[in-house]
């Protein structure tokens, strides 16, 4: 444990140097959102809970079938969540919404991965396993994947699941957007081919809150004055409509920054160039010869 | 000096060791389950609630706990007190086994554990765990390279590997000797790296959850927990140097280490003060006091951390008698590093709320006995390290 004076100086000389190249404190964070990428939106007002959007995703994206799939009736006494074996799940809630003979009217909701504009679960992938491409689509690598677990941790939507089950080769499992569908000229994802009522649209984001705008002014005792997602959590590339709070249908309040956008300050400010660590050494190293100049180094070794 | 570090050379097998034994079997056998029906086939996780105890313990609270390792070697080392010197050899053995058992201790957490090296090769400079990743990977390398010359130490020039190893023993022999001389040399760049490292992957730790805004309850998710991190682990490392000497020396019959650790105690009033402050005043700014009485198990899990992990024990250091103690200092120390493991578990598995499904986690027995299993294999290896190695203090005769 020897330092001497050269060892000294040119481990300040590399500390100040870092600090002089480091780029200027504090620049802001920016959204990384692909410019006008496609999305959905789901009118909550139109859903039947014919569940054929759950049919059409396992069929496209070649998951087991649905569980009861033709049942529009019992399946709906347990609060489902999309799992390994289901990208999208349809659940029915009563809101205490009456009609005019006083009778409780359920409404259904679709649920699915978000695709966040700027998603959590892609900040966090400690191997960039998750991207948010340019259709939009938040895709996941497993050939990246370590398996752990913190985009499920980071997900504000609780969306990616896990399969548990599988002792060495388990992936994470979410809606994909269909991406290799949409990423083709007039391609659709799978849910959105196959409604009936036409409670799913697919388009460009902007269009999509076009067309949500225009259904709010048109019909305002319809629906509940929110774009669900159009500034959730920075934006998300699908989006609700609803007749009853969000809430109530399992989507969750959530504040308008980006998830990512305070982690990921920090993490840049403090780390760009690693100037921290480097002034940080630098200092110590400075501590460490004045403490140590008068000394005959002690015993070597033997930290 | 009439007592230098020297192994112990006591019996191994005591009782004591053979339950760790049991221990250890029994996480095996949790083990080989794991990896033969899965994750999920042994733990009480699920798709609400991804991280369980074998991160919130085996990996958080075992970086929080080996933070001795760094603020020891500062302090005596970079700080230039080698007064401290005697105790900067356990609490490093205790960082390289604790960094160990944190690495173990992911690879049977990651479903894919076979596929932990990828982080090296696809860089997210946006994910706070690739930097928490990469810290602990380079920090456990500079750990084995700060205790290679307690090694070197005791077998430069008597290498006598066995059988058809012994071929080998001149080549093991100068390697020692090598890696002795130069170390000697270069061994101030390892240990402020050390500290460098430990102070940016236990800040990180709580970066961790800063990407969960609505997920970590209100009382600890703050823009300063990365700070929070820093200064526990910095205010634990003395109080876990402390508490391990303490166990240490009784257990073998040390003489006490009282003098050097009394010291060391009144260095912890600035540090816990500090993160006393910090924390307390992070309540008043956010308003988040307004949750402290609602009687919920989450606010309840907080005020023992506040109370019994920092307050009470910080408060009983202020008193010389308490200080002047074994049992005393014993005991404040006890405090502050349950305190500590309770902050851990509390971020990463109490405070920790999916917005969507109830998701009340209580460990499986097998998950449990993972944990354990881990700990006394922890604890088993140190003791071997000690009895053959130069890292506690003992009296001449015995080790004659």
């Amino acid at each position: 444990m020897q330092i001497t004076r050269r060892h000294f100086f040119r481990v300040m000389g590399a500390a100040g140097a870092s600090v002089a190249v480091r780029p200027p404190a504090g620049h802001a964070w920016q959204s990384n959102a692909p410019p006008d990428s496609f999305g959905c939106l789901v009118d909550l007002t139109r859903c039947v809970g014919c569940r054929k959007c759950e049919e059409a995703c396992a069929e496209v994206n070649g998951l087991p079938e649905p569980e009861r799939v033709n049942c529009q009736c019992t399946i709906f006494e347990k609060d489902r969540r999309p799992d390994h074996d289901a990208y999208t799940v349809v659940n029915r809630y009563y809101t205490g919404k009456v009609d005019e003979f006083d009778k409780p009217v359920p409404t259904f909701a679709k649920v699915q991965c978000m695709h966040c504009q700027d998603p959590a679960c892609v900040s966090a992938c400690i191997v960039g396993a998750l991207t948010k491409d340019e259709t939009g689509a938040v895709r996941y690598d497993v050939t990246k994947c370590i398996g752990c677990r913190y985009c499920m941790v980071a997900c504000p939507f609780e969306i990616p699941a896990y399969e548990y089950s599988d002792p060495i080769n388990p992936r994470v499992m979410k809606c994909t957007f269909c991406y290799d569908r949409i990423s083709k000229e007039g391609g659709l994802p799978g849910c959105a081919t196959i409604c009936p009522t036409e409670a799913i649209t697919f388009g460009r984001r902007s269009t999509l809150l076009e067309v949500a705008g225009k259904r709010l002014k048109d019909n305002p005792a319809r629906y509940l004055p929110h774009i669900y997602g159009e500034k959730e959590v920075g934006g998300t590339s699908w989006m609700y409509l609803s007749g009853v709070p969000f809430e109530q249908v399992n989507l969750p309040t959530l504040p308008e920054n980006p998830s990512p956008k305070l982690s990921e300050t920090v993490q840049h400010s403090l780390f760009t160039y690693l100037w921290s660590p480097i002034l940080l050494f630098g200092v110590l190293g400075g501590v460490m010869a004045w403490f140590n100049k008068n000394d005959n180094p002690p015993d070597k070794g033997g930290v | 000096m009439a007592h230098a570090a020297r192994p112990l050379k006591r019996p191994l097998w005591t009782p004591g060791v053979l339950v760790m034994l049991v221990f250890m079997f029994a996480g095996a056998v949790a083990i080989i389950a794991r990896f033969t029906g899965g994750i999920g086939y042994v733990t009480n996780l699920s798709n609400a609630r991804p991280w369980g105890i074998w991160v919130g313990i085996d990996v958080a609270t075992g970086v929080a706990l080996a933070a001795g390792g760094f603020t020891t070697a500062a302090l005596a080392h970079i700080f230039g007190r080698h007064y401290y010197e005697p105790v900067t050899r356990p609490a490093l053995l205790t960082a390289v086994l604790g960094y160990t058992f944190v690495v173990i201790g992911l690879l049977v957490d990651i479903g894919r554990s076979w596929a932990i090296w990828k982080p090296m090769f696809y860089w997210n400079f946006n994910s706070v765990l690739f930097e928490v990743a990469m810290c602990v990977m380079i920090y456990l390398t500079v750990l084995y390279i700060e205790f290679l010359p307690i090694v070197a130490e005791q077998f430069k020039g008597r290498v006598n590997l066995p059988g058809i190893l012994s071929g080998l023993n001149r080549l093991a022999d100068g390697f020692l000797h090598t890696a002795d001389r130069i170390l000697g040399k270069v061994m101030w760049v390892f240990i402020i790296l050390g500290v460098v490292l430990s102070c940016m992957h236990q800040s990180s730790l709580g970066s961790l959850m800063l990407v969960t805004p609505t997920k970590l309850h209100p009382l600890w998710y703050t823009p300063i927990l990365p700070l929070l991190f820093l200064t526990s682990a910095i205010a634990v490392g003395y109080p876990m140097v402390v508490f391990e000497t303490t166990l240490a020396t009784a257990s073998f019959k040390l003489d006490s280490e009282v003098k050097i650790l009394a010291p060391l105690t009144q260095i912890t009033i600035f540090l816990l003060g500090f993160y006393m402050v910090l924390k307390i005043g992070d309540m008043g700014v956010r308003g988040t006091w307004i949750y402290l009485l609602d009687g919920t198990y989450q606010t309840n899990s907080f005020l023992v951390e506040l109370l019994f992990g920092v307050m009470i024990p910080w408060i009983m250091l202020l008193f010389k008698p308490v200080r002047q103690s074994a049992r005393g200092v014993f005991t404040a120390a006890a405090l502050i590093v349950g305190g500590v493991v309770l902050n851990r578990v509390n971020v990463f598995i109490v405070g920790f709320r999916s917005p969507l499904t109830e998701s009340g986690y209580f460990p499986a027995p097998s998950e449990i006995l993972v944990t354990l299993g881990l700990i006394a294999t922890l604890m088993f290896i140190y003791r071997v390290v000690v009895t053959y190695l130069p890292v506690l203090q003992a009296p001449k005769e015995v080790s004659s």
